[in-house]
């Protein structure tokens, strides 16, 4: 199972606190769908940022598959100045 | 408001042109006279620029009116190249990557000429001072004062 | 993709002339503000004398009536947004993106635009703003981030309820989002520490200062079609933007790039482009709008101020054990403040194993914050890089032992979640501490200061195209603004992957309706994503050659191998072929397929972060307060330099920017609310008898992510300077300040403090 991990950020609003979780998802679409199935009203949120599998930073992720033992972070989006 | 006729010399050529009491020359150069080398950064003289030689002294040409032009003389950054031939300075920022943006790069290129017809062995402290009255926010100096100064060495040299 | 990290470059690390340098040292080069259209009008905005003020009316009637006035346009003339984000927004609120252009119901801050005109001279369109009655109802207002976060202070919207918190506020406030990250438990781990350094620091809102003002020339046809030429750092950003503020379809929208002036963050967001199209909709004729600078500092997107706390324990022998920042960052009149960056990016340089970030962002009656050079990073890491000098005067142990010790590395876990791979932090550290500066006694009222800084770099879509002429050379063309030389950085890499000689590939920047998607050319991506987009553009032609030519040699494709610009037989069953040129090839495109046309449309990932070492000496003048820098080197990790000339310039650009941050550069503000210096002489930016050389260290530990290990270089240079020249100023005074910027006068009163 791939271990995913949430900002406090989502903690706070959407999952009672939790924040890791480990799921069985194929890829980013699957485990966002997955994730808004549990917390309803998460998965646009979580679209909105970027996610950083097994220490990737993938600006718009979605169809990247996620392996059995990946780690997932989803962080808050990032701009840039130059 | 009435316009004011004026017979002036640009680049070596005759040139006519009307304008308005408020047109700046900097004005004029880039919207009567389509030469948009010379950039407008802050139109109160704190940039450089807009530099050209007039009389063949340095000034930001935000700060003379076009009417005061009536008989004097102008060089701009478009009559620097001689020909197909690069000016020494010209081709020394080329190669010395002495520009990022190139939005000064008119600016500094018409100031360094007047340092070296001034000074043609400016120390780097002369230099940084001679230029010190042109912005850049990209470069950080360092390839600007580098190539002016080799430029100078080089130009000392071929004499 | 092929890896290149084992063979050696004929291009990519050298030093040509940018294919774009002589029209830029001739003149010829247009930038925004050259473009000049028949019978074009002069666009001119009107402008809030408040910060904070309820509009009651706006009577245009007097300057529609002069003569030579073609349009007047106000809040009124643009569609009403939604409020809000909605999915594909992609992050924007475009009710408050559209407020901001053109104020409706209340203006926000002084500079807020109210009303434009478009006129048949500059000296029109000035008249007939003065024509323009505005009534006003004054508010109270709030500037500064601290005051703004109050309960109880001046309302800007009643719209924005505080995100982050619980329970969820049920009153609006000026607080935008609190957000938190954290990794152990930094309270408990505190205990453990020695010593225990705990700092306040206040800095300044300033500009990115750019020399080219803003500027836009928009054409609006009666098929309901416009063309927009301006300089920015994304014209797809521009179009996109336009359009949907506009109500427009997107491909409705042309937009040609001009040359950019200088960007740094501040051009890759939209002013004045709807503005333009509108009065030019309404004049039946292009408009040109081109800010004064007093207009740049009043009513584009400068950097934020901020109000900061950081506090790190540390064991006697330097190790650290805890560290928590709190971050509140200004966000100006509406939300967009870079607090999540700068809270992801404050402890980036150390591996921290108990470390807390909280960040606030809070509306302010300023203009909008946004984004400059690694937004966010500088101040959170001035603040860091302080509380690590003091500590190591604590402990009495070198700064850079001590960052050494804790310094990230691959492996080091993020407070934002992952691990870093393979980065460059402890080379740099290193290179700096090999440097020769170190052993330069120093004199009386000399410091010498240290201080380290990272940043995340970005990815993203980019396009590119390389088209092969019947002679074998190449024209390519991206979508990427070129902001500080990646025309030659593009050009270099085509010229290595096609083998080809550079100065037969010339690069070019195609208008959105020309070349494929680019994003914005910010988080220092360009020569990393839209270089990657050139690279498999090249590599496509490659393929395509290697095909027509195994279709010559009637062989298989495998047995055609490309090597430094030729086809050649990959081994002995390909036959014994003379090698063909790329120029040969090319000469029979007709006969084995058609024209030869490379492409690639990718979103790179894996941009991999960058860090940079600054070290400066400063001397103090004890009677004046005056900061003179004597020397700077700075150290940074460029993965690959494809044109090292212009990752030094980046470089030394940065540290340029950051010294003005650190010691002149400011909005100040008077107590009506209004910016008292909006003009180069009284907002000072350093000039060339303010710096010394710049000695910029390029290492190179490659990217995994990039085929030639490239990475973003533009953003990480602004980040140590803050620290380093405080660090340097508190060793030379023996008096730490933590307000910045370090003016003459608060130098002073600090030395004076001490007496
Ligand atoms: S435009 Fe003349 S000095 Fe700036
Ligand atoms: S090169 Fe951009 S301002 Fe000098």
């Amino acid at each position: 199972m791939a271990h995913i991990v949430l900002g406090d950020e989502f903690g706070r609003q959407f999952t009672g606190g939790q924040t890791h979780f480990d799921l069985d998802v194929r890829d980013v679409r699957h485990l966002i769908r997955t994730l808004e199935g549990m917390f309803p009203g998460i998965g646009e949120q979580l679209e909105a940022g970027a996610i950083a599998i097994d220490n990737e930073i993938i600006p718009d992720p979605w169809l990247n598959p996620i392996q059995p033992n990946s780690e997932v972070f989803f962080l808050p989006p990032i701009k840039g100045g130059k | 408001m009435s316009k004011f006729h004026i017979t002036t010399t640009v680049n070596g050529e005759a040139v006519e042109y009307l304008c308005d009491p408020k047109q700046t020359l900097l004005d004029v150069l880039r919207d009567e006279l389509n030469l948009t080398g010379s950039k407008e950064g802050c139109s109160s003289g704190d940039c450089g620029a807009c530099s050209v030689t007039l009389d063949g002294r340095l000034v930001c040409s935000c700060l003379v009116l076009g009417v005061e032009m009536q008989g004097r003389s102008v060089e701009t950054i478009e009559n620097m190249a001689q020909g197909e031939k690069l000016h020494p300075l010209q081709q020394k920022f080329l190669e010395a990557a002495a520009l990022q943006c190139g939005f000064c790069t008119p600016g500094f290129l018409v100031a360094a000429k007047a340092l070296l017809e001034k000074n043609p062995n400016p120390t780097e402290s002369e230099a940084r001072y001679w230029l010190a009255g042109n912005l850049c926010r990209c470069t950080g100096y360092d390839k600007i004062i580098r190539a002016v100064l080799e430029t100078a060495a080089d130009m000392r040299g071929s004499k | 993709m092929a890896g290149y990290e084992d063979k050696s470059f004929k291009w990519i690390g050298t030093r040509p002339v940018r294919p774009d340098g002589v029209d830029k040292v001739t003149g010829r080069a247009n930038y925004g503000a050259d473009m000049k259209l028949p019978g074009q009008l002069t666009g001119r905005i009107l402008r809030s004398p408040h910060a904070h003020a309820k509009i009651l009316s706006i009577d245009t009637s007097k300057a529609e009536k002069l003569p030579g006035v073609k349009a007047v346009i106000t809040g009124k003339d643009f569609p009403e947004m939604h409020n809000g984000v909605l999915p594909g927004d992609e992050g924007v609120n475009f009710h408050y993106l559209s407020c901001n252009i053109m104020a409706r119901n209340k203006v926000l801050y002084d500079g807020h635009a109210v009303a434009a005109v478009a006129a048949a001279s500059a000296a029109i369109a000035e008249e007939a703003l003065a024509l323009i009655e505005v009534k006003y109802e004054v508010l109270p207002h709030v500037i500064d981030v601290d005051l703004a976060l109050k309960p109880g202070a001046p309302l800007l919207h009643d719209d924005i309820f505080t995100t982050g918190v619980t329970p969820k506020p049920e009153k609006p406030s000026n607080t935008v989002q609190r957000i938190q990250m954290q990794l152990g438990d930094p309270d408990a781990a505190f205990k453990d520490a020695d010593v225990v350094v705990e700092r306040s620091f206040k800095t300044k809102a300033v500009h990115q200062g750019y020399i080219e003002p803003h500027a836009v020339v928009a054409e609006w046809s009666e098929d309901g079609q416009c063309r927009i030429w301006c300089s920015s750092q994304g014209h797809f950003m521009v179009r996109t933007l336009t359009a949907r503020l506009l109500q427009m379809e997107v491909a409705q929208v042309r937009v040609i790039p001009a040359e950019i002036g200088g960007g740094f963050g501040g051009k890759t967001i939209i002013f004045i482009e709807p503005t333009a199209v509108l009065l030019a909709r309404k004049a039946k004729r292009p408009v040109r709008i081109v800010m004064s600078r007093d207009e740049v500092f009043r009513g584009t997107g400068p950097a934020p101020g901020t109000s900061i706390d950081v506090k790190i324990g540390a064991k006697k022998d330097g190790m650290l054990v805890a560290a928590t920042g709190e971050f509140r960052y200004q966000a100006g009149a509406f939300p967009g403040s870079p607090v999540g960056a700068a809270c992801m990016a404050a402890f980036g340089p150390y591996a921290l194993s108990h470390v807390r970030v909280v960040g606030y962002e809070a509306v302010t009656n300023r203009p909008l914050c946004y984004s400059y050079r690694a937004p966010g990073a500088p101040l959170s890491s001035f603040a860091v890089e302080s509380v690590m000098d003091e500590i190591a005067q604590k402990l009495n142990l070198d700064p850079m032992d001590l960052r050494i010790k804790n310094g990230s590395k691959e492996g080091t876990q993020m407070v934002y979640g992952p691990k870093l791979k393979a980065v460059g932090n402890l080379e740099c550290l290193k290179a700096i501490q090999n440097h020769p500066i170190n052993k330069i006694p120093l004199g009386p009222n000399q410091g010498r200061g240290l201080a380290a800084g990272f940043w995340f770099n970005l990815g993203g879509q980019s396009s590119a195209v390389v088209n092969i002429a019947e002679d074998g050379t190449a024209n390519i063309m991206t979508g990427s603004p070129d902001i500080g030389g990646s025309r030659a950085s593009m050009a270099l890499m085509a010229a290595e992957v096609l083998g080809i000689d550079y100065s037969k590939v010339r690069p070019i920047v195609g208008d959105t309706s020309a070349v494929g998607f680019c994003e914005i050319t910010h988080g220092s991506r360009v020569t990393f994503a839209t270089g990657m987009a050139i690279i498999q553009a090249a590599e496509d032609v490659v393929l395509q050659c290697r095909q027509r030519v195994a279709k010559m040699w009637e062989v298989d494709v495998e047995a055609v191998k490309w090597e430094d610009g030729h086809a050649r037989p990959a081994g002995a069953n390909a036959g014994d072929q003379k090698p063909l040129s790329l120029a040969q090839i090319a000469a029979k495109a007709a006969r084995t397929g058609g024209p030869l046309v490379g492409s690639a449309a990718i979103n790179a990932g894996g941009p991999g972060p960058a860090f940079g070492v600054h070290i400066c000496d400063v001397e103090v003048d004890p009677e004046t307060g005056h900061v003179t820098v004597l020397r700077y080197v700075a150290a940074q990790d460029a993965g690959k330099a494809i044109h090292p000339s212009y990752v030094e310039g980046q470089i030394q650009g940065g540290v340029a920017q950051g010294v003005g941050w650190a010691l002149n550069e400011e909005y100040i503000y008077g107590e009506d609310g209004r910016l008292q210096n909006s003009g180069f002489l009284d907002y000072r930016i350093p000039v060339a008898s303010d710096l010394p050389m710049i000695d910029a260290i390029i290492l190179e530990v490659p990217n995994p992510g990039h085929p030639f290990g490239v990475r973003g270089v533009g953003e990480v240079p602004i980040v140590p300077p803050l620290g380093a020249i405080a660090n340097a100023v508190a060793r030379a005074t023996g008096a730490r300040m933590t307000d910045l910027p370090l003016t003459p006068p608060k130098i002073r009163a600090a030395i004076d403090a001490k007496k």
